[in-house]
């Protein structure tokens, strides 16, 4: 992460160690993960041992120590979502795409990621991509869903080839 | 904003906001809630404002965008006072002809208005839809009168009024009195009687004390703190400033879920807003009293909903719960003492100094008081947030204001999240009840009520929240990291046809174990999923274990998908929707799957316009 990037996140909040937890959220929601030199820059800013950080970062869910996909699909596990057959809807993803949840695919387009619940529970099953949100989803559109991602993840990556070369 | 630098100011301010309300001539209240978001209704506040500009109506009518009104299945929503219109499934296009015909000339237009499932009529008026009718809805009815980021309209409705009558000169004792005279008890899961917690605090030794907000509303299926947070951040700040003056503590935090991005937004304004208006800070309404709060976001860790793990993430630290010995309110955050309250506690708490202990112990059954906001999800016609005196019915609960279910019969509710139980439709006489539920095996819980269908597959709930349950444990102690593990493994082979008939005893002995022996309530309760299951569908793991059956057609490895002849039309869209190549069949002839090739992802089940692929 870049010098000006953290100093941003850690105006305010130096060599306080209970700031931990929220240092690495912003750290998380700019970077999408938290990388080994994020972690050592955080433990000496905020005078946490890098062991201590290192738990915190994989004790929590929020934090991902891998880099993610440019999409990232949010399958909702709860419980109003699972007897709604969330289920079927996360193992096509996931099978759709060859990888296990969290797991980046090969080309870096896609993260599936499960969450225990987004409390819009009237709505399940609820996928929520990129900050919009799908609902009353089932494996059939799951799967046209990845299909128009992919296809136009694929098409825009060709066009930023072309402006490249132009 | 101006500063409030006395007592009366408040009242000045209070009454120089309601006449300026007054002064429209209608106001449209939208539903700006997660769930509504997420059905477009921002799009909705932003054609209704272009044309009531566009339609001449600027300056008369007053747009308001609220928090969650509870009745998220009808979202997005749209409430036209003071006609009391009510508005469901409304799309931006609605806002032209709502412009032209609602605000300018009273109309109805029909096809927005609520249809009621029973009586298959249209109800115009929010107040006499039978989903609100059987409420008693002290908390959430606020809701839909502030908007959640401005300060202005919670003052407007009376809000800061308890905190104002508290600071002139009602004593701490006297307040505490008051709490402990109301029978409030926490509405976290718990129990705990609230007073009682104040009290503890408020004696234990030392000058430097903390109030913490629970707002890591960890229960899947649960929402209501979310909704009071996100709706109306001000009431759940005043019942933690009045909390603070009573146990004399001088800094408080919210503990919030990062999963709910617009709770974090809100309560972090309103606490700004609070700081601006000498509401929050050094010596507010200019009293000596100072106190301030500070937002922290949780790292989505189920554990840090229990008090010591969430005081130990507070501090930055991994969520792992400490042994009870010393209690909290004595040795809490920073081994200072702390009063830890859920959401909705805390905003029960000015409605009680408003309203007075009598009229709160009122409400509700002998050993709970007050009021309860559920959320009701699952299979259920009027899935929301439901908020009733303590003691109601499960049925009623279900039936009456939840409209039962849409498809197939109800089979079974589960009450309390993963620590809580599943119960048969035999026991929905049963009133909501902290100590009647716990008796059932099943518990109130955070309000969580999620209905089942016949759909549903009893092993596969209990395989559900014991994977919950397994993937949350944090490890620490051994009952709970290897117990939850070894239930699964258990539940797992019954699910996929391996079970053996002593399973169960092994079952019921680990579930015993491991409520016995854990550390944490995680752990005490993680059982109840499993024994309330077994106690009540025995028959239905019977079934997976000696007939190797699934009879809800639920779990995976016992079922298989095919095409009913009779009804199968042979329009081919199940053979080109299958991703697996596994449908055969000549077009207009009833198709077959090929069990060899079929994944069972229930792609050609969804897409069959006619009912014809079956589960069996």
């Amino acid at each position: 992460m870049s010098e000006s990037k953290l100093a941003a996140i850690l105006k305010g909040r130096k060599s306080q160690p209970h700031q931990l937890i929220e240092v690495l959220q912003d750290v998380q929601s700019r970077e999408g993960y938290i990388s080994p030199s994020s972690m050592r820059d955080v433990s000496e800013a905020l005078g946490v041992p890098l062991t201590e950080v290192y738990s915190v970062a994989s004790f929590y869910k929020a934090f991902s120590l891998n880099p993610r996909g440019k999409n990232i699909l949010t399958v909702c596990t709860g419980t109003a979502c699972h007897v709604r057959g969330a289920k079927m809807v996360l193992n096509q993803a996931t099978g759709q795409l060859g990888v296990a949840p969290s797991e980046m695919t090969q080309d870096g387009l896609f993260t599936i990621e499960q969450v225990n619940c987004l409390g819009a529970c009237a709505l399940g099953p609820v996928v929520t991509e990129n900050g919009s949100s799908y609902h009353h989803m089932n494996a059939r559109k799951v799967r046209k869903l990845i299909h128009k991602l992919s296809t136009a993840s694929t098409e825009g990556n060709l066009n930023e080839q072309d402006q490249h070369h132009q | 904003m101006n500063k409030i630098n006395t007592i009366n100011d408040l009242g000045t301010l209070r009454e120089k906001l309601q006449s300026y309300r007054k002064s429209f001539r209608k106001t449209l209240i939208l539903c700006n809630g997660t769930g509504c978001q997420a059905s477009r209704s921002q799009d909705l506040i932003g054609s209704i404002q272009t044309e009531l500009v566009k339609q001449g109506f600027a300056t008369d009518i007053l747009v308001r965008a609220t928090g969650c009104h509870g009745f998220c299945e009808q979202g997005p929503i749209l409430v036209v006072e003071p006609d009391n219109t009510f508005y469901c499934h409304v799309t931006p296009d609605d806002a032209e002809e709502i412009v032209r015909k609602t605000v300018a000339k009273g109309e109805l237009i029909e096809r927005l208005l609520y249809t009621d499932p029973v009586s298959g009529k249209t109800i115009p008026r929010e107040s006499d839809i039978p989903f609100y009718k059987a409420q008693d809805r002290q908390l959430l009815a606020q809701n839909r009168q502030v908007d959640p980021c401005n300060i202005e309209d919670y003052i407007a409705i009376g809000g800061y009024s308890a905190l104002a009558k508290v600071l002139s000169g009602i004593s701490q004792k006297s307040v505490i009195a008051e709490i402990k005279r109301s029978e409030l008890r926490g509405r976290g899961g718990a129990g705990f009687p609230t007073g009682r917690k104040w009290e503890q605090c408020s004696d234990a030794p030392g000058d430097e004390k903390y109030v913490i907000c629970n707002a890591d509303e960890g229960d899947p299926g649960a929402y209501m703190d979310r909704s009071v947070l996100e709706g109306n951040p001000h009431l759940v700040l005043e019942g933690m400033i009045i909390g603070a003056w009573a146990v004399n503590a001088w800094q408080g935090y919210v503990y919030v879920r990062n999963e709910y991005p617009l709770a974090v937004k809100h309560i972090r304004t309103a606490i700004e807003q609070a700081r601006e208006m000498g509401i929050l800070g050094e010596n507010i309404f200019g009293t000596p009293f100072s106190f301030d709060v500070e937002v922290a976001r949780g790292g989505g860790a189920f554990v840090c909903g229990e008090s010591t793990a969430l005081m130990a993430s507070l501090e930055g630290k991994v969520g792992e719960p400490h042994p009870k010995d010393v209690h909290s309110v004595v040795d809490g955050l920073w081994h200072k003492p702390t009063v830890l309250n859920n959401v909705e506690t805390w905003a029960n708490v000015p409605v009680i100094m408003q309203n007075g202990a009598a009229w709160f112990a009122g409400k509700g059954s002998k050993n709970s008081k007050g009021t309860k906001i559920l959320a009701l999800t699952g299979h259920i016609k009027n899935t929301g947030l439901v908020e009733v005196p303590m003691g109601t019915t499960l049925e009623t609960v279900v039936f009456t204001i939840g409209g039962g279910s849409p498809g197939k019969a109800v089979r079974a509710v589960q009450t309390g999240g993963p620590s809580g139980g599943c119960l048969p439709l035999d026991k929905l006489y049963l009133p909501l009840d902290f100590d009647a539920l716990a008796e059932a095996g099943s518990m109130v819980g955070s309000g969580g009520i999620v209905v089942m269908d016949e759909d549903t597959c009893m092993v596969d709930v209990a395989k559900y929240f014991l994977t919950f349950l397994q993937d949350e444990s944090c490890g620490k102690c051994v009952p709970c990291r290897l117990g939850i593990d070894r239930m699964l493994e258990l539940v797992t082979g019954i699910a996929e046809g391996n079970g053996k008939p002593e399973d169960i005893d092994l079952l019921e002995d680990l579930a015993w174990t491991v409520s016995e022996t854990s550390l944490c309530a995680l752990g005490k309760t993680a059982a109840n999923p499993v024994l309330s299951t077994l106690r009540y569908f025995r028959d239905e793991y019977d079934t997976h274990i000696h007939e190797k059956k699934c009879p809800a057609g639920v779990c995976q490895a016992l079922i298989t998908y095919w095409v009913d002849p009779e009804t199968c039309t042979g329009c081919g869209v199940c053979l080109k929707e299958c991703p697996h190549s596994a449908v055969k069949g000549e077009k207009k002839q009833p198709h077959e799957i090929d069990l060899a090739l079929c994944e069972k992802c229930g792609i050609c089940k969804s897409s069959c316009k006619f009912d014809a692929i079956q589960v069996r």
